[in-house]
This record gives C-alpha cells, structure tokens and sequence, in this order.
C-alpha cells in the first residue's frame, strides 16, 4: 500500500517538497515507514532516524501498525518555544 | 484555552484572558527571540508547525496542567512565521487562586511545549547561512 508521510522541517528541506509517497507492504509498522523514509532521503536518514513519527495527530512507536489510508507525519525534534 | 497564530502576541490580552475573580494569582511567561545563541548572531526565526498536530498536542497539555494544578484558566499562544529578533514567540498565562498553582504550571507548559508539540525554529544567521534547529544533535 502507498503511505503518504508529511514531512517537515529539515527533513522537508533536505526532501524538497511537504510529503512523499512510499510503498510499504499491508500492515508495515511506523518503523518499516521510517526505514523506508531513510533510504528515499538519504541527505535527512540521521534526522529521520531520531524523528518521532505520528499517525493521524497522534504520536506513534515502530510498533505501531499503519492503517490503510492513514495521514502519517515524520515529527523531527522539535523546537518551539 | 489554546491558539496558534501569524500575527504578533498582544500580552495585555493573554493576561486579560485569564483573568478572573476567582484568581489570586495570574503568571505571564513570555518567550523571546534571542539575538546570540552559542557565540552566533541570529537576525531572525522563522517557526513552522504541524498545525493540526500542534492544536491537539496543545489543548492536551492544557488538559494535563489542569489535571496537575487548580487552574482557574490558562492560555498558550504560539507564532509561527517569520520573527524578527526581539519579537513575541510564545505566550502562556496561567491563573489560579493561589500563586504556587500558577507559577508550577506555566513552568511546566513552556518546558513541555518544547519537549512534544510540533513547531520548529530555523536560525536565519546574520552571516545569511540558516539552520533549523533539531535538539539533540
């Protein structure tokens, strides 16, 4: 199933656009997403390794099973204040 | 009572806002856009936020706070955009009965707020070079 992930920050800079599509198989996991972010944006892998990841509004663990047509964000550290 | 925001933070009314009889005590803390960080000059911040996201994280730590402390109200208002060096980035007033309740809880907002909702700061240095900040690297 294709997974759209938000993206933000450096990790939208060094990706050049707000969202990438990525192929994963039925039920991956936030983690399979992750690796899969990883190798697709080589130049952001360090920040994506230590990103967060949310499915829907919420925050999300590797474990965490991908619905089927689920809104996932990859949350780098964040910063506000 | 949460808001996020493109246009400068008007104090007097995020104090006003959480204002009432029922309080003794109302605390403003308020953040800044910090010229020098680590012996560089920043000449600006421009903040992004995942929206939605950070509407929620928000009200869900409004919901903690109120849960820790006897809140008569509280208000965080986050900017996002461009700011210029000096300006307003963050907000957050909290008031209670007793001062303890409300100097407790702002402390904690601001402290979490920078720990789980999802805005960045990218560093717009003067030497015209930027960086978006990642805590932790």
């Amino acid at each position: 199933m294709k997974v759209r992930v938000r993206l933000f920050a450096a990790v939208r800079e060094a990706a050049g656009c707000e969202s990438v599509e990525i192929d994963v198989p039925k039920a991956a996991t936030v983690g399979e997403v992750r690796r899969r972010l990883a190798e697709r944006l080589p130049a952001a892998a360090e920040l994506i390794r230590r990103a967060m990841f949310a499915v829907g509004t919420e925050y999300a663990t590797d474990a965490t099973e991908i619905p089927p047509n689920a809104d996932v964000a990859c949350i780098p550290p964040v910063s506000g204040g | 009572m949460i808001q996020l925001t493109t246009n400068p933070i008007d104090t007097e009314a995020v104090i006003d806002a959480v204002r009432s009889p029922a309080a003794g005590a109302v605390v403003l803390f308020v953040g800044t856009v910090r010229e020098i960080t680590d012996g560089r000059r920043t000449e600006s911040l421009d903040y992004e936020c995942y929206g939605e996201m950070a509407e929620l994280q928000l009200a869900q730590l409004e919901d903690e706070a109120r849960g820790q402390w006897d809140l008569v109200e509280c208000l965080m208002v986050h900017r996002t955009g461009h700011l210029p060096v000096g300006e307003i980035s963050v907000a957050i007033a909290a008031s209670a009965a007793h001062r303890a309740a409300a100097f407790d809880a702002a402390s904690w907002l601001i402290d979490r707020i920078k720990q789980v909702v999802p805005i960045w700061k990218k560093e717009n240095y003067a030497d015209g070079t930027h960086e978006w900040a990642h805590p932790g690297e």
